[in-house]
């Protein structure tokens, strides 16, 4: 068991690797010059240079990446271009918020979207089952926008249920902390939702036709303990892939969904950045991403091993 | 076999009724309305996707004015019978914004779901045949699925000009690793179907292989995974456009609209409504239509997702 952990870290070495390779590399990947790109369209030649020289666009790449790679690994992931601040300080300024609304979301999602997958599993073919599917369909396919301001136009601005937009650290209280992040939280959690409910549905619909339920129905086991204890038990390890895999579209839908509600998180520094063509600060940010996603997914692999025993490596 | 004539039937025995008409057989559903009536989803989707191009198609001609024409006299105004869905903050009417910006997020759609699919299919098959590139590939698209797409999109758009091609160019090298995976998975498994090692043992040439065996039954899982692409990219799209990295701000896309609705999302709601409307419509018709498209190729899944 040890080994295997042991193991299972040591390949995730390479992969990341090899994000930190393709993040570097898009600066090369890129069409067109991205020096004038970043210097903007008023820039004198003398301005594209000297950023030319600060991403290295100047020196050969392998170099400039042995470098880089060298710097990211001591924790070092340059400067902003734009507020000449060290980009693990902004990072580390932003990241609170971004945080709880992703935790916040994935407790949400994970809690109803299950429960919701279980049922219509149960019920398959009646209206309750049509509905989460409906849902399902639906949920992929409203932008994650376009639910924020329908979320925050009815509760927060017509209803006045909760604060319109802003962010109150946790640290003043949780109930104020809840108050503004629930409607970003259910915004943020809708395609999630869909998608853990859509593969929970598909998985315990295989699970609920096997003989052991058969037989447990036979013997009597109550409807719930059947359902919540002898299926889903069973049916864990895709709906635990799901819930790893969909964190990219938490990761994706977090800078979307806080520059709607005006949460100064990491999606709030990204889009910054983007505005101001702050190009360390956006390789920052998406590498730290990345590597959350990767070690997430890790996590998922070692849990797999918990829930089932017939897994082993 | 003779035929059985029947029997004669003894006069005082009643003979039973006809069948009601109910419990006769069901004509069997065929042809094009047969399909669509057996794939309501299909039908449904592909009837709204049809409709999206239409607008697309014939934008100048439904009423439409320039979609850039900037007035300062008519700005912010509420959707009335002169600008039926009311006009955004520089007094540009938003109904033709709306109208014309069906061209964007199709375009988009439409050119990204083919170029990622083709890009794939052929690192896919290449990578299911050619073992000894088949690692190295593999850890590449690792590296790369493990970038949530939308942040690698937003990093390759910062990088470069807006442009609708760029955007294309960006959204497509985010989504080539999921089409590839695919392709891969089918060709592993299609490797050890009897029928393969039946022409492999008959001396067939390789490229013969991948192209008579193999590639055409990839096409239909394909071609569903290019449909939640094509809505995927449509989203993404919008996404880019609405934080200011995606199309040229003039350029009237959904994105863009709802883009320049942010401000006054409170006072003038609708700025933003209705180009959410449409886009989430043409995205729930590309997504109707690949689960339609799913359940008509794989009826065995049919039930289950």
């Amino acid at each position: 068991m040890l080994a295997f952990i042991v193991r299972r870290i040591i390949t995730t070495i390479p992969v990341m690797a090899f994000v930190a390779l393709f993040v570097f590399s898009l600066l090369y990947i890129a069409p067109g010059d991205p020096a004038a790109v970043i210097a903007g369209d008023q820039a004198s030649p003398a301005d594209v240079e000297r950023i030319r020289a600060s991403l290295g666009l100047d020196r050969p790449y392998l170099v400039r990446f042995g470098e880089w790679f060298f710097r990211v690994l001591q924790g070092d992931l340059g400067t902003s271009i734009f507020t000449s601040l060290p980009v693990t300080q902004l990072i580390a300024q932003r990241i609170e918020p971004t945080l709880s609304l992703m935790v916040l979301t994935l407790i949400l999602a994970v809690s109803i979207a299950v429960p919701l997958g279980v049922v219509a599993a149960w019920k398959a073919g009646t209206w309750v089952d049509r509905a989460v599917v409906g849902f399902a369909v639906l949920g992929f396919s409203v932008p994650v926008f376009v639910i924020g301001y329908l979320l925050a136009y009815t509760f927060a601005l017509k209803l006045d249920w909760v604060p319109v937009q802003g962010y109150t650290p946790i640290a003043q209280g949780l109930w104020p902390w809840f108050k503004n992040l629930i409607l970003p939280a259910i915004t943020l959690g809708t395609v999630y939702i869909a998608l853990i409910a859509r593969i929970t549905r598909a998985t315990m619909l295989d699970v609920l036709q096997q003989d052991y339920i058969r037989t447990a129905r036979s013997k009597g086991v109550a409807q719930n303990s059947i359902l919540f204890l002898h299926a889903l038990k069973n049916a864990a390890v895709p709906i635990i892939t799901i819930i790893g895999i969909g964190v990219a579209l938490l990761i994706g839908g977090a800078v979307v969904t806080e520059s709607v509600f005006a949460i100064p998180g990491l999606g709030r520094l990204t889009l910054d950045a983007i505005l101001r063509r702050d190009y360390p600060v956006i390789q920052g940010v998406v590498l730290i991403f990345s590597f959350v996603y990767v070690l997430v997914n890790l996590a998922i692999d070692l849990i797999y091993t918990l829930v089932d025993p017939r897994i082993r490596y | 076999m003779t035929v059985q004539q029947p029997a004669p039937v003894p006069g005082d025995l009643a003979v039973a009724p006809e069948l009601p008409d109910v419990l006769k057989a069901r004509k069997p559903l065929t042809g094009f309305t047969g399909f669509l009536r057996k794939n309501p989803s299909i039908a449904i989707g592909g009837f709204l996707l049809l409709i999206m191009f239409f607008i697309a198609l014939f934008a100048p001609w439904l009423g439409t004015v320039d979609p850039t024409a900037i007035s300062t006299a008519r700005r912010t105004r509420v959707p009335s019978e002169l600008y039926w869905f009311g006009t955004d903050m520089l007094g540009r009417d938003i109904y033709s914004r709306v109208m014309y910006g069906a061209r964007v997020s199709l375009l988009v759609g439409f050119s990204v779901a083919i170029l990622a699919s083709i890009a794939g299919l052929v690192i896919g098959l290449f990578s299911g045949f050619v073992r000894w590139a088949d690692g190295i590939i593999m850890r590449i698209i690792d590296g790369m699925m493990s970038i949530p797409p939308i942040l690698l999109a937003i990093a390759l758009m910062a990088l470069t000009r807006g442009s609708v091609q760029n955007v294309i160019i960006a959204i497509t090298i985010a989504e080539i690793p999921r089409v590839a995976r695919l392709v891969r998975g089918v060709v592993l498994s299609l490797r050890e179907q009897p029928y393969v090692d039946a022409a492999i043992a008959a001396g067939t040439r390789t490229p013969m292989i991948v192209f008579r065996h193999i590639l055409p039954n990839t096409l239909a899982p394909m071609s569903v995974q290019a449909t939640y692409i094509c809505a995927s990219a449509m989203i993404v799209e919008a996404i880019l456009s609405f934080i200011g990295a995606g199309v040229p701000p003039a350029t009237p896309s959904w994105g863009n609209i709802m883009a320049e609705g942010r401000a006054l999302w409170q006072v003038r709601p609708h700025i933003i409504l209705f180009p959410a409307i449409f886009l989430s419509l043409t995205v729930l018709a590309v997504n109707m239509l690949g689960d339609g498209l799913r359940d008509a190729l794989d009826p065995r899944m049919a039930k289950r997702l």
